[in-house]
């Protein structure tokens, strides 16, 4: 099977009627979304669309349910009210093969690169690839230092495991067998998490330029402000529901990486300047409250 | 979950005896220390409801997740390439385990019967009596015990691991379904292989139940062996096989389903583990007597006159 081969069977999974509608509206888009999980509440009434070729930016504090978004939109997670739309098909209602053809339109960049410890550096870049297509070994040999090269490793770490290489070698790896199936949407999970100043801005650049050149759409779940600056188009807060009013939505921000570092609301920037001073006096209070009770509790005994 | 439930309900059995008695009411509240009892009962009750209620949603799951996996049976096999280390893993590495298994019991068994046999000067019928019970019972139950322990447990940790550290995630967003990719070849490899392992559980224990008994105890060679042929006949050998093949589904639909439900961390894998031996353990058992019943009833029916006189 040669390379045109590989686009034409990824084309397949596209929906064939309509083609022209479906190219004006938006490539994603959630509406409602609400998860939740035994009894907590992870996400509530997100809405949110993606139009194609855009690299949009989700932020938040940890819990506030961004990877369940990310996790969401790929269908890893079935939502518990809402739906979720990918080129205008509403995921909840394909098939488990439906799905997985779906995905094969999707790179997902996992937090820690989630590779595949029993399998060496090529089997894992190489591993979509031969469980979708019979290419030929030379074929994905070829594939393989291609997709090593773009994200700036060399072929000489082809069998090395997972567990030999640094983190940013394992991100990189991981965003080279996101690539592998050559994806029309890319999804990070915190691509830049654990890694060092260089190896953070090695990343950011990989995602523009994975993005410039291939012309994909991006969805980025990051904590880094670097990476804010200097890589989305858009950019998305998300607030963690236990903090938020009955009432209030979830979605604090929804606008330009410009905007969002000049945004009034104190809640976004508090979290864009990285100021804890209101939580740090919630969590003294809290303790006070606590050793408060303590010291009350023999007394009334 | 169910550890969350079991830890809610232990708090509220303590509490039900101290809550009645009269001299542990606070001071002045009479009204609320005689609901107080009542309060208790109910939050007893409401925990044991939640405790059954979680039961039966993780056995619903259990059933969900073998539908699945004999949908993605029935519709596409899995590749060579997984196949092959999952049927090497689980029949190739436990071949010596098990056989060493068999011979032992095949030889505590002489041990253990043979004083007795000897008082009624029966001891040629030894044969029967261990070959009979080895191919029944012993050899298929003790060949899914040491499966469950040695191959139920360590799929558990490795499919537990992929899940905690996302690679089962990763498969699925790479198009592949998981349980096609990595529970048909274990599922199939556990079906297909426990009936010879069961069979090589029998021969070794009869191999070792003759060995001890012929050679150290000196029962008579032929007679023996005439006994075991006389008494112990294919229907028994079809009856160790046929409920092996329930028990190895077991093991590998119960270690698999763990594994893809572990709690996150190093703890939750350890417990994905425990847990896949001590419910494969049980369901071994249950089935085995169940089937027991089963295949006696059958056996019965086929056969009405046929003497199980040893």
């Amino acid at each position: 099977m040669s390379r045109h081969d590989h686009q034409d069977a990824r084309s397949e999974a596209r929906p064939e009627s309509g083609s022209a509608d479906r190219a004006d509206q938006p490539l994603i888009h959630v509406e409602n979304l609400h998860v939740q999980f035994g009894r907590q509440h992870v996400l509530r009434n997100v809405s949110l669309s993606v139009p194609r070729g855009q690299t949009l930016a989700i932020i938040g504090e940890s819990g506030c349910g961004k990877t369940v978004l990310l996790k969401s939109i790929i269908g890893l997670i079935r939502p518990t009210s809402g739906r979720v739309f990918f080129d205008g098909q509403d995921l909840s209602t394909l098939s488990d093969k439906e799905l997985t053809r779906q995905r094969i339109r999707f790179g997902y960049v996992f937090q820690n690169a989630a590779l595949f410890d029993s399998l060496t550096v090529a089997q894992n870049i190489a591993f979509p690839l031969r469980q979708h297509f019979s290419y030929t070994d030379t074929e994905i040999r070829d594939i393989v230092r291609d997709r090593l090269e773009e994200v700036g490793l060399s072929d000489a770490i082809v069998a090395k495991k997972p567990a030999e290489l640094s983190g940013g070698m394992r991100k990189r790896v991981g965003l080279a067998r996101a690539l592998a199936m050559n994806p029309e949407v890319l999804l990070y999970d915190e691509p830049t998490t654990g890694l060092d100043p260089i190896m953070t801005d090695v990343i950011n650049q990989l995602i523009i330029r994975t993005r410039d050149h291939k012309h994909v759409t991006s969805i980025v779940v990051t904590h880094n402000m670097e990476t804010i600056r200097k890589v989305p188009d858009r950019v998305v807060m998300l607030y963690p529901l236990p903090r938020l009013g009955r009432d209030e939505p979830q979605v604090l921000f929804d606008g330009s990486p410009e905007g969002i570092f000049q945004c009034r609301d104190k809640r976004v920037s508090q979290f864009v300047r990285g100021e804890a001073r209101e939580r740090l006096m919630e969590m003294l209070a809290t303790s006070r409250r606590r050793s408060g009770e303590e010291s009350a509790a023999p007394a009334a005994n | 979950m169910r550890g969350q439930a079991a830890a809610r309900l232990a708090p509220s059995l303590a509490k039900l005896p101290v809550m009645a008695t009269a001299e542990n009411a606070p001071h002045g509240s009479e009204a609320r220390g005689c609901f107080a009892p009542l309060q208790a009962a109910a939050d007893w009750l409401a925990d044991l409801g939640h405790l059954v209620i979680v039961w039966f949603t993780a056995l619903g799951d259990l059933a969900l997740f073998t539908l699945r996996t004999l949908r993605w049976l029935f519709s596409r096999l899995p590749r060579r390439e997984t196949l092959i280390p999952a049927f090497y893993q689980i029949g190739v590495l436990s071949l010596p385990v098990v056989a060493l298994t068999g011979t032992f019991i095949g030889m505590v068994l002489a041990v253990q019967s043979y004083a007795q046999f000897r008082m009624m000067g029966l001891e040629t019928r030894l044969g029967a009596v261990i070959n009979m019970a080895l191919v029944r019972e012993l050899g298929p139950v003790l060949a899914a015990t040491m499966l469950a322990g040695r191959i139920g447990s360590a799929m558990a940790a490795e499919l537990g691991t992929m899940r905690v550290t996302e690679q089962i995630d990763a498969l699925a967003s790479m198009g592949t379904n998981p349980i096609h990719y990595l529970v048909v070849p274990r599922f199939l490899a556990c079906i297909v292989l426990i009936p010879t392992l069961t069979i090589m559980a029998d021969f070794m224990g009869v191999v070792g139940g003759a060995f001890y008994s012929i050679t150290l105890l000196d029962v008579d060679y032929y007679h023996y062996w005439v006994h075991s042929k006389n008494f112990v006949n294919n229907f028994d050998l079809f009856i160790g096989v046929f409920k092996s093949l329930f028990f190895g589904a077991a093991i590998g639909l119960i270690a698999c389903h763990r594994g893809f439900n572990c709690d996150p961390g190093a703890e939750g894998v350890g417990r994905a583990a425990t847990r896949a031996f001590v419910f494969s353990f049980v369901t071994i058992l249950l089935l085995d007597l169940f089937l027991g019943i089963l295949l006696d009833t059958v056996n019965n029916y086929l056969w009405p006159q046929q003497a199980r006189v040893v």
